[in-house]
C-alpha cells in the first residue's frame, strides 16, 4: 500500500443488538485504499461486507475504529460536517433507490439541489453526467420506465453529481445479468479513469473483483482474511475463503461448459 | 309524507317538490361550507400529525421513542372516543376561540379535532410506505431532515396519501351530520330532524341521495387524482 492512502479504516468495530442477541458485524477491520483505486471488498453474505461499507459514509456508526476519507475522521464529525462529508461521498446501491416521483434529471438533479448548488449550474451539470453514462436521451423519463442498467446507469450520475472524491458501490451489480453487469463495471473504470476518482466496491460475485478490481480484500466472519492485488490473489489465494470463492467460481464455469451453457 | 301514509309515487314526487327542497337546499350549502373548512384544516394539521409521527418514530430520521408514545398515546385516546362525545368534549374549546358553542364555526372546530387524529394515522401509513433505501440514500447525499420530509417522503408517498385524503374527506362528510346536533345545519342535520323526527322520508330521501352522490364524487375524484400522479410516474 501508498504512504498516504486516501482511504484509512483502522480497528473498526460493530455489534448489531437484535431481539436474538448481539451479532458482531466487523471484529477490528483494518484497510487502506489509494487514492485513484477500484477497491473490492469480497466475502459471503454476512460477511459484513456491506456493513463496512456503510460505516465509510456513516450510514452505519461503529462502536469503535478510526474511519479516515481524504483525511478526515468521518467518525468523529457532527451533524452539518458530516452532511457536508457525504456530499463528497457517492454512493450507489443495489436496489439503486432511485426516486419514482421525478424524471432521470429531477434525480440527477436531487444531490445538488440538496447543496444548494445554483439551478443553471445544476442544469448545465446534469447533462453533462448524463453524457457520461449515456442516458442524455432518458432524462425526460421516470425511472420506472428504465431497464435495470438504465436506473443503475441513473444512480451512478446521481451519485456524481457532487463530485465526489470516492464512489462507494454497496452490491450495485447484483441485481443486474451478466451483461449489464459488465456494462455498469466497465462504465465505472472509464469514470475512474477519466475522473480519477476512487471506487470502493462491496460484492458477493467474484467476476466482478476480477474484472473491475485493482486491489482486493476478502472478509470473513468481520475481519480481513486477505487483501492484495488481484491478480496476485487470484493467482496465489492464502485464505480459505478466497480459495472457496476460486473454487466455486471455477465449477460454476465447469459445469457451465459441459453442460453447453444449456441447462443451468 | 311518508310511506305509512302515502305510496311510493306520491313520496317521490314530493321529494322533488318545491317545498321539500327550499330547506335541503341550504342544507347542502352547509354542508359544503363545513366540509370544506374542516378539510382544509384537517389535512393541514393532520399532514403535520402524520410527519411527525413518523419522523420521531424509533427508526424515523429524528428518532424520539419517548415523545413519539406519547403523541400515540394522546392520538389513540382522541381515536377511541365516539365523534359525538369528542365533540361535545371540544366545545368548551370553540367557547373559547370564537365565544359560541352553536352553529356552524364551532362545530367546524370539533370536527377537525375529531378528524386530525385519524389522517394523522393515514399520512403517517401513506409514509411508512416509503423504501427504506430510498431515505437512506437522500440521507447517504447529505440531505437534511427537512428535506428529507420535503423533497423524499412526502413526493414519494403522494399517491397513497391522495388516498388518505380521500377517505377522511369522506369521513369528514359523516361527521358533519352529527354537527347537526349543534345547531350547525348541513343535510344530516335535515335527515334526523325531519326526516327521522318528523317523519318526512319525502325529505329523508333526496338528503341520503345528495350525500351518496357527494361521497361517490370525492372518491371518483380521488381515485382519479391518485391514479393520475401514479400513471405520470409510469408506476400504473
Amino acid at each position: 500500500m501508498g504512504a498516504d492512502p486516501f482511504v484509512r479504516i483502522r480497528g473498526l468495530e460493530k455489534t448489531f443488538r437484535t431481539r436474538d442477541g448481539d451479532v458482531e458485524v466487523l471484529k477490528g477491520i483494518d484497510l487502506e485504499v489509494e487514492a485513484g483505486d477500484i477497491f473490492g471488498v469480497i466475502g459471503f453474505s454476512g460477511a459484513g461486507k456491506s456493513t463496512l461499507l456503510r460505516c465509510l459514509n456513516r450510514l452505519e456508526s461503529p462502536d469503535a475504529g478510526r474511519v479516515e476519507v481524504g483525511g478526515v475522521d468521518v467518525t468523529a464529525l457532527d451533524k452539518a460536517a458530516l452532511r457536508e462529508a457525504r456530499r463528497r461521498i457517492g454512493i450507489i446501491f443495489q436496489q439503486f433507490n432511485l426516486f419514482d416521483s421525478g424524471t432521470v434529471f429531477d434525480n440527477v438533479a436531487f444531490p445538488m439541489e440538496v447543496a444548494g448548488v445554483p439551478r443553471r449550474r445544476i442544469k448545465e451539470r446534469v447533462e453533462e453526467i448524463l453524457e457520461l453514462v449515456e442516458l442524455s436521451d432518458k432524462r425526460r423519463c421516470h425511472p420506472a420506465q428504465l431497464s435495470g442498467g438504465q436506473k443503475q446507469r441513473v444512480g451512478i450520475a446521481r451519485a456524481l453529481a457532487n463530485e465526489p472524491e470516492l464512489l462507494l458501490s454497496d452490491e450495485a451489480t447484483s441485481a443486474l445479468d451478466p451483461q449489464t453487469t459488465y456494462s455498469i463495471l466497465q462504465l465505472l473504470k472509464d469514470i475512474n479513469r477519466r475522473l480519477g476518482l476512487t471506487i470502493i466496491l462491496v460484492t458477493h460475485e467474484l467476476d466482478v473483483v476480477r474484472c473491475a478490481c485493482k486491489h482486493l480484500a476478502v472478509i470473513e466472519g468481520g475481519r480481513i482474511v486477505e487483501r492484495g492485488e488481484t491478480r496476485s490473489v487470484f493467482a496465489n489465494p492464502k485464505s480459505a475463503t478466497a480459495r472457496q470463492f476460486i473454487r466455486i467460481g471455477e465449477e460454476f464455469a465447469r459445469d457451465f461448459s459441459v453442460q453447453g451453457g444449456e441447462s443451468i | 309524507m311518508n310511506l305509512r301514509t302515502s305510496s311510493l309515487g306520491e313520496v317521490l314526487a314530493s321529494s322533488a317538490s318545491e317545498e321539500v327542497w327550499t330547506f335541503v337546499a341550504p342544507a347542502i350549502w352547509n354542508t359544503l361550507y363545513m366540509l370544506a373548512v374542516t378539510t382544509v384544516f384537517t389535512f393541514i394539521l393532520g399532514t403535520v400529525l402524520g410527519i411527525v409521527l413518523v419522523v420521531t418514530d424509533a427508526d424515523g430520521i429524528k428518532p424520539l421513542p419517548v415523545f413519539n408514545r406519547a403523541l400515540g398515546t394522546i392520538v389513540n385516546v382522541f381515536r377511541s372516543f365516539p365523534s359525538m362525545i369528542l365533540i361535545i368534549l371540544l366545545l368548551p374549546l370553540s367557547r373559547l376561540v370564537l365565544h359560541r358553542t352553536y352553529g356552524a364555526d364551532a362545530c367546524i372546530l370539533a370536527l377537525v379535532g375529531s378528524c386530525v387524529p385519524m389522517l394523522g394515522r393515514l399520512v403517517e401509513s401513506s409514509i411508512h410506505e416509503v423504501a427504506k433505501g430510498k431515505i437512506e440514500a437522500a440521507k447517504a447525499m447529505g440531505t437534511g431532515n427537512r428535506d428529507i420530509v420535503a423533497k423524499v417522503l412526502l413526493p414519494e408517498a403522494l399517491p397513497s396519501l391522495v388516498r388518505s385524503y380521500t377517505v377522511t374527506t369522506i369521513a369528514i362528510l359523516g361527521t358533519t351530520a352529527l354537527a347537526g346536533s349543534f345547531g350547525a345545519g348541513g343535510l344530516g342535520d335535515v335527515a334526523v330532524r325531519f326526516g327521522y323526527n318528523r317523519f318526512r322520508t319525502d325529505v329523508l330521501i333526496p338528503t341520503v341521495v345528495v350525500l351518496i352522490a357527494m361521497v361517490e364524487l370525492i372518491q371518483i375524484a380521488g381515485d382519479a387524482i391518485a391514479r393520475g400522479i401514479s400513471r405520470r410516474r409510469y408506476l400504473v
